[in-house]
């Protein structure tokens, strides 16, 4: 019997040689920090400050705009410039808070003090992680204390840390889980408080033996903790096919991982939620990689939040080729920039900078019904029909044809022989297709 | 920075494998049946196999210059199916005839229907087929070694019994590639393992011609093997059948696809006028490949007994 896995998926280049071995670097800011008031799921963010305000490293500088939504904290102490429109990762121009650093890094107070979860009640925990500001870092974005609060919480079996880092590209996460692994397993301690009939899963994938290794180590005296070891491939840590190969369950799009018994956090989640519980600290970095083959010196930098793209860029040595593509994350999932003066937002994890854009350099050619596409899907749908109706923009079609269940993992569009668009027409579709819902 | 203007929708990266390749590969996957039919019959046979490819690319290639369409014979496309259609000639046909069975497949069977990807039926076996019914006497006459002689599923249908040795090694009179059971396994193989096809179709299809023979035909292993062997079953399972353009795109329908071809190939060799049948079974099958694939896509992942 193999390792835990799914059925479809594919190997692309994993390009993670290029920085597993660096370790985390602290880079501090040094222009303005821009913290857009929505770099998460659900309503935006209602700034507290204005023009002038003074703010401490640490302080909540915008209140969480709704149930389903996150409040967002200074990374620095400094001036509020002023609130204006910034462009994010996502290429949208954005409300953001622009602060002045003063260099001081004061911080609010209380900050860095120890506390022991033991004594907190369970509604105090979720506050203190909704209050730090955390919110799904593996690249979701979904509010994580909402994540926390499932409906009938006494039905959650499984809590799954996800390791899997099956992005290429991506080291961010691994190198948290060799340097900082007592702080992803102190995240998943807190987290199992809150439910007490789940136990812990951290799953990774088996290119990381030295994480798995660790990991194993460091929880095995803890009876509600285990490691699973992953197959490699991707997209193995998107969260329906890393429920599927953890516990064996399958949850469709309309459904949620607690309809199923699970709660799933990213590694780098469950440390925010540690730092946040156990040493009251707020969200206010993030590790991002600086990988590609057009970077001078690929690097994993710890970050303050509201950094800007160009300075991590100029702390690894600039370019060494002109870059192609820029991408916010790695190149499956990851949304190219065109401008590099975007902020470090609570999602970011990665400046994958490519000297060649292997996708504008292929001309589809006509579809030869090869069958590639349906077999890498993870959602078992079948692209080659999908595309068709989103070529006719027939929505009715689109979701007949199960065209909701695709997780634009962008697995059909990699293995295409003729280059077709697949994953990229799919989510014009389905955005289309909620955008009539809402009607 | 202006490169960066040039955005684009993840995913960033894109396999290395091209449609150009997955020709190129089973070109590659039909040398040894190729080489086998020239060392045996001879080198009109050579003749025969060129002249087939040549007819099937220039026809492309007049076609869509004439049509002012981009001109995709680079793609090999036309190179596959002038080979098949090549392979499936007797190896004594005069070379004008499969020249016109190439002109039939690319610009009747395949680019009147909007070129790669749109034909509904297999362009070379559409094209044989055409050839079988226009030059009958002059398509179905076979000699080996100058010596003409009827096939061995037709002597087997005339109650004699056959050779299954020679017949796995290819000693026996047929069209060109469809002879050597042993030189298109090599072939097949490798297209298995370079993951251009997949054993659903071939596997299925095989097998129900075995079921169907032993228990219509006759209980006799040596009568199964030789109805596996003979008549370009293997030829057409593994490279005609498995066609991507004409095949189910959905694992289940490439099963029933398989069935379904074991089913017609039996059918027309057991109770049909004539001893062969995977060329009528297989176009006839491409006909049924949109009705397969509606009724057998996969179920979403996560939508197992609930109503999508």
């Amino acid at each position: 019997m193999g390792l835990a896995t799914f059925v479809g998926g594919i190997h692309p280049y994993e390009g993670k040689e290029l920085s597993e071995n660096q370790p985390i670097e602290v880079l501090m800011p040094k222009g303005e920090l821009v913290f857009p008031l929505s770099q998460h799921i659900g309503a935006p963010a209602k700034a507290l400050v204005k023009k002038d305000d003074q703010v401490l490293a640490g302080q909540k500088i915008a209140e969480a705009g709704g149930f389903v939504s996150s409040p967002v904290l200074s990374s620095v102490s400094g001036t509020v410039k002023g609130i204006e429109k910034r462009r994010t990762a996502a290429g949208a121009m954005v409300d953001s808070i622009i602060v002045e650093n003063d260099g001081q890094y004061t911080e609010i107070e209380g900050l860095g003090a120890d506390r022991d979860p033991e004594t907190m009640t369970k509604q105090e925990i979720i506050d203190a992680v909704r209050e730090a500001g955390i919110v799904g870092l593996g690249g979701a974005g979904f509010p994580t204390q909402v994540k926390l609060s499932p409906k009938e919480p006494d039905k959650i079996d499984h809590v799954i840390i996800n390791g899997a880092e099956c992005e290429p590209y991506l080291t961010s996460d691994y190198r948290r889980m060799i340097e900082e692994p007592e702080k992803v397993i102190g995240g998943l301690k807190v987290i199992l408080m809150l439910f007490d009939g789940a136990k812990g899963v951290i799953g990774i994938e088996d290119n990381k033996p030295e994480a798995i290794q660790k990991m194993t180590e460091l929880v095995k005296d803890e009876p509600r903790i285990e490691v699973c070891p992953l197959k490699t491939k991707y997209p193995q840590g998107g969260e329906r096919t890393l429920i599927y190969a953890v516990t064996g369950r399958k949850i469709n799009s309309s459904m949620l991982p607690a309809d199923v018994g699970c709660i799933v956090d990213n590694v780098d989640t469950a440390a925010a939620i540690y730092m946040a519980v156990c040493k009251s600290t707020p969200l206010m970095t993030k590790t991002v990689t600086v990988t590609g083959d057009a970077i001078a010196n690929t690097k994993n930098y710890s970050v303050r939040l509201g950094t800007c793209y160009q300075e991590l860029i100029d702390a690894a040595g600039g370019f060494k080729t002109e870059p192609e593509k820029v991408i916010s994350g790695g190149p499956m999932m990851g949304q190219a920039l065109f401008d590099l003066t975007i902020p470090v937002a609570k999602t970011s994890s990665s400046l994958t900078c490519l000297s060649h854009d292997a996708v504008a350099e292929m001309e589809p050619t006509a579809c030869i019904r090869c069958g590639r596409c349906v077999q890498v899907c993870p959602g078992r749908v079948v692209p080659q029909k999908l595309y068709k109706t989103a070529l006719r923009h027939d929505l009715d079609a689109f979701v007949k044809l199960n065209g909701m269940e695709c997780c634009e993992c962008g697995c059909c569009s990699y293995i295409c022989p003729a280059r077709k668009p697949l994953t990229q027409s799919f989510k014009e579709m389905r955005k289309a297709v909620a955008a009539a819902r809402r009607k | 920075m202006s490169k960066l203007l040039n955005v684009s929708s993840s995913p960033h990266v894109r396999s290395d494998v091209i449609t150009s390749n997955l020709m190129g590969d089973v070109i590659i996957a039909m040398i040894p049946t190729a080489v086998f039919g020239v060392w045996q019959f001879g080198v009109h046979a050579a003749l025969v196999l060129i002249m087939t490819v040549l007819s099937c690319v220039v026809s492309e290639y007049l076609f869509e210059r004439l049509l002012n369409k981009p001109v995709t014979v680079g793609d090999l496309s036309a190179v596959v199916t002038g080979l098949i259609l090549g392979l499936n000639m007797p190896p004594e046909i005069p070379v004008w005839i499969p020249c016109l069975g190439g002109v039939f497949a690319i610009v009747v069977v395949k680019q009147l229907y909007g070129g790669l990807g749109q034909n509904f039926m297999n362009p070379a076996l559409a094209a044989r087929c055409f050839l079988l019914i226009s030059f009958a006497q002059k398509m179905s006459s076979f000699s080996l070694d100058g010596v003409s002689g009827a096939t061995p599923l037709a002597l087997l249908k005339s109650g004699e019994t056959v050779d299954v040795a020679a017949m796995f090694v290819g000693r026996i009179p047929g069209t060109i590639g469809e002879v050597s059971t042993l030189a298109l396994l090599v072939g097949a193989a490798y297209l298995l393992y370079k993951k251009v096809i997949s054993i659903r179709i071939p596997g299925t299809y095989i097998l129900t011609v075995a079921v169907f023979a032993f228990i219509f035909g006759k209980h006799d292993i040596n009568y199964v093997l030789a109805q596996i062997c003979g008549g370009g079953l293997i030829f057409g399972a593994f490279f005609m059948a498995t066609d991507y353009v004409t095949s189910p795109i959905t694992p289940m329908g490439q099963i029933v696809f398989g069935v379904l071809l074991g089913l017609l190939t039996g059918l027309f060799r057991i109770f049909g006028g004539s001893a062969e049948g995977v060329s009528y079974a297989i176009i006839l099958g491409n006909l049924f490949v949109p009705l397969i694939e509606k009724y057998t896509l996969p179920v979403a992942f996560g939508k197992e007994g609930k109503k999508a």
